[in-house]
């Protein structure tokens, strides 16, 4: 018995754990057909026209969250870290707050505060409620994410150099701060994109046409088709979390947090 | 109206004379969390006190102790123990393994770079990817028929044991993503200081590195134990979220979409609930990294 014999043992259990699952759901995607391997599952979803528009919808709805993400996170991190230093474990705190109250609460919450107003009375209002309640779970993320970045350049100085130039604060945030934290954004981004279009709670108990119900709904009626879906939506989240570690190479950008 | 009061309340940094426009730059950001988190929380927790006419109550709360719902808040409270203790388990191994294990380096980024994908892997597909794996017709469970171990009817994957399964899935990746730099803060020279006063490898486990990396250990899995408390994607595609529905994010969900039907106060009651045992969760995970902060560098 080597003495490796232990962590490789823990290592190919977990492994194991991980990979059977994926390596059996690919392989049940190809079975559409008896008596042959072939990836009409896979053609099925992709010329399924509700599937090209749930996607689409969840497509949007994720670049939605993202900009408007960006908007508020962006400003607020500079602007604590510039002048209200102290407020910082504030505003982390609240960031962290998504945590605490979860997806299904928190959808629950804002269907009954909400309800009789425009903001659950029309389709534009629940979208609205929607991309609202993605970007409050965004925070975490972003708001990590951008602080970081921010603390890797020297805010002070730029500023000061800004307005010695005769720059206002838009013309700062959006020509100094925003390009120097892009990367950083990015990354709070992607992690926002993986989380958006898989989601299905919010979007189901609001009656949104998103991704994640649509795959809910598919399952009551395929059974091949699920899983060429549970590969699809694995292959994205995979691509969100390899954009981050690719641009995240080279510079202080690290994947944030957990979930 | 409410959004600035939040704000104005929470105002203590102008230390000069004069008032300070300052706090105006974070306003749009607590507008925000106000509008889409606090203001809806805290009208849901006020209104759990409430009945339909509005005068104080504490019916709605009483009515928790309905069996039904005490087995749903059971069911999840152990669904999420076993699955934060199996996860946190076979997490805090592998995390081991590729950390401080020995196993060559590139092992350790591709569980780490896995472990990324893997945890944000949940919900719906995830549910998905079981079936094809251990439903009826899943790849396991016909290659077990195979060779004589006939799965069903004993075991479901719609059962306690076969969500507890499913779940066990995106809590790995979590306890590692967590653990592994707690592992790797562990110093060399405590090992060698243990090594060279005669303790054995198993004596510096006991005395030293369990010790020291308890808090982080046990903070994780409260995190583990939280955010499988919280799912409801995943339960719902395996358990069809029927009335009968076992988990209370579930109870939650159905309330929503029953809202005629069914009691209002009853679903703010069940709200709360769960609040109040995420809140505690959270505390005792805060309070853990705290402790565990003072031996690690992360």
């Amino acid at each position: 018995m080597g003495k490796r014999f232990w962590p490789w043992l823990w290592f190919l259990l977990g492994a194991s754990y991980f990979l059977v699952p994926l390596y059996a759901t690919f392989d049940f995607s190809l079975r559409a057909r008896r008596g042959e391997l072939t990836f009409a599952a896979y053609a099925n979803v992709l010329r399924d026209i509700k599937f090209v528009e749930s996607f689409s919808f969840s497509l949007q709805t994720a670049l939605a969250t993202i900009v408007v993400s960006a908007l508020v996170i962006v400003p607020t991190a500079y602007w604590v870290q510039l002048r209200l230093p102290r407020l910082r474990p504030v505003v982390e705190f609240f960031t962290l707050l998504p945590f605490v109250v979860p997806a299904v609460v928190l959808v629950f919450s804002l269907a009954r505060t909400y309800s009789r107003t425009p903001l659950t009375d029309s389709r534009e209002g629940l979208w609205v409620l929607l991309v609202g309640s993605y970007v409050v779970l965004s925070f975490p993320y972003m708001y990590r994410a951008v602080d970081t970045g921010l603390r890797s350049i020297n805010i002070h100085d730029l500023t000061e150099a800004a307005q010695s130039l005769g720059a206002g604060w838009p013309t700062i945030l959006m020509r100094v701060i925003f390009p120097n934290v892009y990367v950083s954004l990015l990354s709070g981004a992607f992690i926002t994109f993986a989380i958006v279009m898989g989601e299905f709670t919010i979007a189901a108990l609001l009656a949104q046409p998103a991704f994640g119900p649509y795959m809910n709904l598919l399952a009551s009626s395929k059974v091949y088709e699920p899983s060429a879906l549970a590969i699809i939506s694995f292959g994205l989240t995979w691509a969100a979390i390899a954009a981050i570690q690719w641009i995240g190479q080279g510079t202080q950008a690290r994947l944030v947090g957990p979930r | 109206m409410a959004l600035l009061t939040r704000t104005k309340t929470g105002q203590p940094f102008s230390r000069r004379r004069g008032v300070s426009w300052r706090w105006l730059g974070v306003v749009p950001f607590f507008a925000f969390v106000a509008a889409f988190l606090i203001w809806p929380t805290l009208s849901i927790i006020g209104q759990s006190f409430l009945d339909q006419q509005r005068n104080l109550t504490l019916q709605n709360i009483l009515q928790l102790g309905q069996p039904f719902i005490v087995a749903a808040y059971v069911y999840s409270l152990q669904l999420s123990a076993v699955t934060a203790l199996g996860g946190g388990l076979l997490g805090g191994l592998l995390a081991y393994a590729v950390t401080i294990g020995g196993l060559p380096r590139p092992l350790r980024s591709a569980v780490m770079s896995f472990s990324g994908v893997a945890s944000n892997f949940a919900g719906v597909p995830l549910a998905f990817a079981f079936i094809a794996t251990l439903g009826q017709l899943g790849i396991v469970t016909q290659w077990l028929r195979s060779v004589g171990v006939n799965l069903y009817p004993a075991f479901s994957l719609y059962s306690f044991w076969g969500l507890s399964i499913v779940y066990i899935y995106f809590q790995i990746p979590l306890m590692v993503l967590i653990m592994a730099p707690a592992l790797e803060g562990m110093r060399r020279e405590w090992r060698e200081a243990s090594e060279s006063l005669g303790a054995s490898t198993r004596q510096f486990w006991r005395y030293v590195g369990l010790p020291i990396l308890l808090p982080s250990i046990l903070g994780t899995m409260v995190l583990l134990f939280g955010n499988a408390f919280g799912a409801h994607a995943t339960a719902f595609q395996l358990t069809g979220g029927g009335s009968q529905g076992n988990v209370v994010t579930i109870l939650i969900g159905a309330q929503i979409s029953s809202d005629a039907l069914s009691n209002p106060g009853l679903g703010n009651a069940l709200a709360l609930g769960m609040i109040v045992i995420m809140g505690v969760t959270i505390g005792l995970y805060t309070w853990l990294q705290r402790r565990s902060a003072r031996w690690l560098r992360s």
